[in-house]
């Protein structure tokens, strides 16, 4: 470890790793449940979780990932375990940092968009929406985005909804033994992708929506795909709901493991099903409608329990609310333009670089510089498949932003996993951990 | 809650006792590192029951960005986002830090939720938060040098072939 005296930056603050139980201090312990749980120090203590001493420590400390296929990705679990059952667990992230909010600072903000949708891998059109709704507030033109725009972006939202749940059951499924699952949810998934791909031009990371609307209109048929889609769907969800909802094995897996309060959900800044499932009716396309959400009509899905079932079910259920969503969009699909007629923010068509002069200095402009956004500091938050997605801009009047954040609803949600852990068996811990969905790319950036 | 929505209006408005700007309709609040704990926890008391993002800015080559007046200028900001879930409303809490002792105490207690964002706001920035449970560093390796997300942190580059580095 290096400790470079008389330099701001003292790296040296200890190690990510969990510590064994007899090396730790009561109070660090307690302080932690406590803090959570909302307890006091001494009633903490009375859940018996003091350190003991070496010769009495009867716990052992093993590691799970970040290689392990049911950890969804490059997340390293350390577990304390008594025999079989999880006594503590820390999560030890960062394998998969790339640094993408420091890029970020060098990529204008028409480039910005290849950078945030390689976040959240699973639900790229979410984020690439909340960054367009940042920058568009920075501009001042949030409120000039043409209608199609706005329901373009809530039909390829809601189908990543689906696509971003279907992975979910596939992966939910196959941790859990139904490896038929896994099949069955990625090809579900593969449906929507492909409709993406046509509309898009790529499967996952597509850089669509854009700062001032999205890239390009509706291809032809899109009506027709989308009603495929919306007919092929259902009944392979009731196929998931015979497979695996009404299964006594299932259930019991799943049933009262890895149980959160909604105190604690709240506490722990935890957003998306794994607030719902606690019961907290909380959803910002219903509490805080952006785009049209207050236009469609849909339910809030809330569990009871707050166990790993009730986030199964939610999710699954989500599918059939975005399914509902998309009808509903599919018909009030307006015509016009689907980008923001302004020079200085939306490129010009390509036809009319031939004829136009003017036309043609913008799409340099656009291409070379980027298009400067006035200075400030915007924070815009909105329901992705796994949480709030948050975009906090700081624009210094350049053309790149001054500084970018995203905040990753996995990120934060993955702070409750070692709450929901206590006391589970460590087979549990497969089964809570992928009922969290916690995608890695947008937990490490 | 002090909320002197009707004070004279040449005054700055303020919440809390603090500056209140409403930029781009969104509530945000410019806090002294002093009074960071007291504010937060009157927040808490008065609705903001969700602490949703800490993160921070390194202001060091954008100094002389606006700030409402009788606002301490300091390198660092630390941007808290909290979410009222009863009445819809979000509020930005902006503290400045100087930097030659970049220090906050910890919200832990508060929200035990910013336990992984101000690891990451320690690590990305060397921001440090007094009191927190454990001030590892959480995406970087621990025996990382440096604070990549400050602005004299270099980006470093790779040579590409036919590529001039895009300098800008």
């Amino acid at each position: 470890m290096t400790v470079h005296v008389g330099h701001v930056s003292q790296t040296s603050e200890g190690s990510q790793e969990m510590k064994p139980r007899s090396e730790i201090v009561a109070s660090e312990l307690l302080r932690e449940i406590g803090a959570v749980l909302r307890l006091s120090e001494t009633e903490a203590a009375a859940l018996g979780d003091l350190p003991e001493t070496p010769e009495e420590d009867q716990t052992m400390v093993i590691n799970m990932g970040p290689q392990h296929p049911s950890t969804h990705g490059v997340l390293r679990l350390m577990l304390e375990l008594r025999g079989e059952e999880v006594l503590r667990c820390k999560p030890v992230i960062g394998y998969l940092h790339t640094g993408m909010e420091k890029q970020a600072e060098q990529l204008s903000y028409l480039q910005g968009g290849t950078n945030v949708t390689r976040m959240d891998y699973a639900s790229p059109l979410s984020n690439e929406l909340v960054f367009s709704m940042a920058v568009e507030e920075l501009l001042g033109i949030s409120n000039d985005i043409p209608e199609r725009a706005q329901w373009m972006r809530m039909l390829l939202v809601e189908l990543n909804r689906m696509a971003s749940h279907l992975l979910f059951l596939a992966t939910n499924g196959m941790d859990l033994g139904a490896v038929g699952m896994m099949i069955y949810g990625w090809r579900e998934r593969e449906e929507v992708l492909r409709f993406f791909q046509k509309v898009t031009g790529l499967r996952m990371n597509h850089n669509f929506v854009r700062p001032g609307g999205v890239a390009a209109d509706l291809p032809a048929g899109w009506r027709d795909d989308v009603l495929r889609l919306l007919e092929s769907i259902p009944g392979r969800l009731d196929e998931y709901d015979l497979l695996m909802t009404g299964q006594p094995i299932w259930r019991e897996r799943l049933q009262g493991v890895g149980v959160l309060t909604p105190t604690e959900a709240v506490a722990l800044g935890a957003t998306g099903p794994i607030l719902r499932s606690t019961g907290v009716e909380w959803d910002l396309r219903r509490n805080m409608p952006y785009l049209h959400y207050d236009q469609v009509e849909f339910d809030v899905l809330v569990g009871q329990y707050g166990d790993s079932f009730d986030r199964y079910a939610i999710r699954l259920n989500e599918v059939r609310e975005s399914m509902r969503i998309v009808r509903q969009i599919v018909e009030l699909m307006p015509s016009g333009p689907y980008r923001v007629q302004n020079k200085k923010v939306t490129p010009p068509p390509r036809a009319r670089i031939d004829e136009s002069m003017e036309a043609l200095i913008h799409h340099f402009k656009i291409f070379t510089e980027g298009f400067r956004v006035p200075e400030g500091e915007v924070y815009v938050g909105i329901e992705g498949p796994r949480g709030e997605i948050g975009c906090h801009i700081v624009s210094d009047g350049s053309a790149a932003p001054y500084r970018l954040h995203i905040r990753p609803p996995s990120f934060v949600n993955l702070q409750s996993l070692p709450h929901m852990l206590r006391g589970c068996l460590i087979a549990d811990a497969v089964a809570v951990t992928s009922s969290i969905d916690p995608i890695l790319g947008e937990v490490d950036r | 809650m002090t909320d002197d929505a009707e004070a004279p209006e040449e005054r700055v408005p303020t919440r809390y006792g603090c500056p209140l700007t409403q930029r781009f309709g969104q509530d945000v609040i410019y806090v002294d590192r002093q009074r960071y704990l007291d504010v937060l926890k009157a927040t808490a008391d008065d609705g903001y029951e969700m602490c949703l993002d800490v993160t921070a800015v390194d202001y060091l080559k954008h100094l002389e960005r606006w700030l409402p007046d009788g606002v301490e200028r300091h390198r660092f900001e630390v941007v808290v986002n909290l979410l009222d879930m009863k009445a819809g409303r979000r509020l930005r809490v902006n503290v400045a830090v100087p930097e030659d002792d970049p220090s906050l105490p910890t919200l832990f207690d508060l929200h035990p939720g910013t336990e992984a964002m101000e690891r990451e706001v320690f690590d990305m920035f060397g921001i440090s938060f007094d009191g927190h449970p454990d001030p590892s560093r959480i995406l970087m390796p621990e025996d990382w040098d440096g604070h990549p997300l400050r602005k004299d942190y270099a980006t470093g580059e790779i040579p590409v072939q036919f590529k001039a580095g895009n300098a800008r």
